[in-house]
Order: structure tokens, then sequence, then C-alpha cells
């Protein structure tokens, strides 16, 4: 089990590594027929999203669409929350109809977050199937949700956290854990 | 789960004057979230105010503000009840104080209410634990209107700093007039009140310091990035004021000769409903110009940014 405040889980190198290696992972889950698109969940789905789609266009020669979901409005604790959550446009500027999705997220921790991006995704459409892609997978899960592909799976106790850092939201690259 | 939040420091929405620029911008970022919903292919429905309940209380005729606030409430997923004036206990007698302490006695979450009476909303808001909405109190202030209209200039010009609008007609009678001036200048825009002297109380400079009055049409509209035409609201007096329908069309009346003298990219708006022929003919008020139903539009967006910042407990509040 990592300690507080380090080792640092995942460099700057390492990242951009586990990011050529989870799109490498993913075109093999692939069949032939299947058209994907990514969607990444805001805030850091997004650039992770965008830098997969890059990486994707590299190693098959086709360009993947890649749209931003915001699942605010879907949170299963939002009536309840003192203050309103900023909510960012969704942006899917292409039809899910037989597509399959490929959720992104930086962290996967209880699986509410998914589960609510998986809400507000089938309000846009019917996707063939959906497939989650995490950086990070830490222990903690609430709800039966898994990670298809992940660059990282940690052990963390409570009271912790595993913080991305992305270089378009935070200037840097690097994953830490860290205590809340 | 993190996310950014904002706080927003009202509990109600009883005008724009308590509103800060910050408050303002606050709701307008997050009507453009709410437009993208209101846009989309498929659904159009998000569960963002689930299990609130949401009271509609007009207590004056309201046609288009009402169906307005009641898409945005659906496409919030709460629970709607409509109350309706007309078929109301109020015929029997009953206070607007017991009409209110009979539904805070059902635990609604969020009161929209239109009201003839200036300050009606405030005087609620003292005796409810529900936040309220003004939906229009009399001749004193239209909040959601002038949001709406705000965010139409905002997406159509990008700011509204520095922007010269002109408001024109019966600005005497209209409530949409007084929250807009209250919100166009709070953020930097350049308010021209236009029409005739009976139509236009002078008070208003004092309230309103930097606005400029003019009774001369001609001479102001070169100047104008944005002409808000007012509906001549002959059912709230406006005819005591003026010679004639005539006289005031001639004088005052947006058509395509004066439309000649205006910037060529000018926008053209009005809050409705239009009076055809009088304040504005129907080729200006259907022409190029006009973002009269881009205001409609964006009406339920701006009304759901309200309801979704009011829906939240807010800590420590200021009305």
């Amino acid at each position: 089990m990592p300690e507080a405040q380090g080792p640092c889980p995942m460099d700057p190198g390492q990242m951009d590594a586990t990011l050529r290696r989870l799109a490498a992972d993913l075109v093999t889950r692939l069949r032939p027929e299947e058209e994907v698109v990514l969607l990444g969940i805001r805030s850091r789905g997004l650039p992770l999203a965008e830098r997969l789609a890059t990486h994707l266009r590299a190693a098959t020669g086709a360009a993947v669409p890649v749209g931003a979901l915001d699942i605010t409005l879907y949170r299963d604790d939002l009536t309840e929350m003192v203050g309103s959550p900023i909510v960012r446009p969704t942006e899917i500027p292409f039809t899910l109809k037989e597509r399959t999705v490929v959720l992104v997220d930086d962290v996967l921790y209880t699986g509410r977050t998914v589960r609510a991006a998986l809400d507000a995704l089938l309000d846009h459409g019917r996707p063939r199937r959906v497939m989650l892609l995490v950086l990070a997978d830490r222990s903690g899960r609430e709800l039966p949700i898994q990670a298809d592909l992940a660059g990282l799976r940690v052990e963390v106790p409570p009271g912790h956290r595993v913080a991305v850092r992305l270089k378009e939201i935070d200037g840097e690259d690097g994953v830490t854990v860290e205590a809340c | 789960m993190t996310s950014e939040r904002y706080v927003f420091p009202h509990k109600h929405l009883l005008g724009i004057e308590p509103l800060s620029p910050q408050d303002i911008t606050a709701i307008l970022d997050q009507a453009r979230a709410f437009e993208e919903v209101c846009e989309r292919p498929s659904i159009k429905i998000v569960p963002a105010l689930r299990k609130k309940l949401v009271v509609n209380l007009f207590f004056e005729n309201s046609t288009r503000t009402r169906n307005s606030f009641e898409i945005a409430e659906k496409r919030l997923s709460a629970e709607i009840i409509n109350f309706d004036a007309d078929t109301s206990s109020l015929n029997k007698g009953e206070t607007l104080i017991d009409t209110a302490m009979n539904l805070e006695a059902m635990h609604p979450d969020l009161i929209v209410m239109r009201h003839s009476a200036p300050g009606a909303h405030a005087l609620l808001s003292r005796h409810m634990k529900a936040s309220i909405v003004n939906a229009g109190d009399g001749a004193h202030e239209h909040p959601t209107q002038a949001l709406l209209d705000a965010y139409t200039l905002r997406k159509h010009f990008g700011s509204l700093e520095g922007l010269r609008v002109a408001i024109v007609g019966d600005i005497r009678n209209s409530r949409v007039v007084r929250s807009n001036l209250w919100l166009l200048t709070r953020m930097g825009a350049k308010v021209t009140l236009v029409g005739p002297p009976t139509l236009v109380p002078q008070e208003m400079a004092a309230t309103w310091p930097g606005i400029k009055i003019s009774h001369d049409f001609d001479a102001v509209i070169p100047e104008q990035d944005a002409i808000m035409m007012l509906r001549a609201q002959f059912e709230r007096g406006t005819g005591a004021y003026i010679p004639g329908q005539g006289e005031y069309s001639r004088f005052f009346q947006l058509n395509p000769a004066r439309m000649k003298q205006a910037k060529k990219d000018v926008v053209v708006l009005h809050p409705g409903p239009i009076n055809r022929g009088l304040e504005i003919t129907s080729d200006v008020a259907d022409g190029p110009n006009n973002l009269i139903l881009d205001q409609v539009t964006n009406g339920v967006p701006v009304r759901m940014a309200v309801l979704y910042l009011l829906s939240h407990p807010h800590g420590e509040q200021v009305p």
C-alpha cells in the first residue's frame, strides 16, 4: 500500500507511456466493424480523452471523435449539496447510436460518477456498447462498476485521495496519493 | 466526486436590484450549460430538480412567462403545481398571506409568482421557507426577462460592457425596463431611454445615474448597438399619457425608415407580446435584425439556471 504522500505513482513520462499503452490495449479490444467514440468526463477526463484520441489516430490512422460529458446534473447527491456545483456544457457533436462509447475519466473510486455518466450519456442516444477507461483505478467502490481498462490499479486507504494532475488543467502531469 | 461549486448568495430572486455583477454573470454562465440541454436532439430533460416541488403562483394573467417557467421546470424534472388566481380562494376573499401560508403548509421548495402589487414577493418572502422567484410584480421588476435579454445580447455581442442599448416606448408602465436598467447599468452597458415626456419619468435618471433620456428617437438611433422596443400597454393605461396611437407611432415606432438610420448590424429586441403596426412594424419585427424569437428560446435555459441556483441550500444568505 503506498504511503500517504507518495511515492509518486506516476511521473510525466510514465503517464505518457501509460496513455499510449491504454490506447494500444483499447485497439485490441475492438472488433473491426466497431465505430468508436471517446467521451471524456469533465473535467480531467476530457484532456485524457483528447490525448488518447491522438494516440489512437497514430496507431490506426483513423480519427476518433471526442466529446465532453458533464455529469453534474445527474449526481445522486445533487439536491442535498450546499452551493450549486458549476454545470459546464456537455458537448457531443456526433451521434451515439450504434457506436462503441469509451467513457474516459481520471480516477475510478466510488463508481458514482460513472453511474451518473451512464445516465447522462443514455439521454443522448443508445450506443451499441459502453466501455470504461480510467487512468487510475483505486479501491473504495460503492456501486457494482468496474473499469475495462485502467492505467494504474492502486489500494488506497479511506481518508486518502488519488490526485491526478494534467498539463491542460494543472500545468503539469502527475499522479500522487495524498491525505485528504 | 469533487467539483467546483458556486454558492449563489441569495435565497430568492426578488429582482435584479439586489444582484451583483458576479451574481448576474453566474446566472448567465450557468444558462449556457442549460442551453445545451434545450438543444439536444434527444432527451431535453435532466434530473437536477427531481424531488423538488415548484409552485407556479400567478395572480396576473401570463401566457409566455408562465409557459417558459413551466417548460424550464419540466426540463429540470421538478414536480409542478399550477395555482391560478382565477380559480383560487382569492375570489372567496383570502388574503395573499393566507394563500401563502396554505401553500407553505405543503412544503414547496420554490415558488414562481406573478402579482400586480410591487413588493408582493418581498412581503411573501418574509413568511415562507420556500425560495421565491419574481415572475413580475406590477411595474416594479421582472428579473428573468432582463436576464434573458442580457443572455441574448451577450450571446450575440460577446459582452454587455460598453454596449449601447436604447429602450424605447412605454417606459413608465414597464417592469421590464426597471429590471433591465439595473442589469444593463450594472454590467457596463450604455442605456438611453426613449419615449414621449409623459411616458419617461425624469426621476429615473436619478435612480440610474449615467443613463440618457431622449424624446427624439430619430436622433439617437444611429449610435445604438441594440434597440429594445417595449409594448405600448394600453391595458395598463398607456393611452392616458399620449394624444393617440397614430401620433405615438409617428414618433416612436420602429419601422423600415428608422431602421435605415440605424447601424447595419443593429439588433432589435422586444419582450412581447408585440402590437404589430403600433410600436413596431411587421417587416422589422420579422426582419433580419430581430432577435425576438431568440429571446423566447433563451428564456427557458435562463429560467432553468435561476431555478437550479436557488434550489440548493446556501448557507449564509442575503435576500
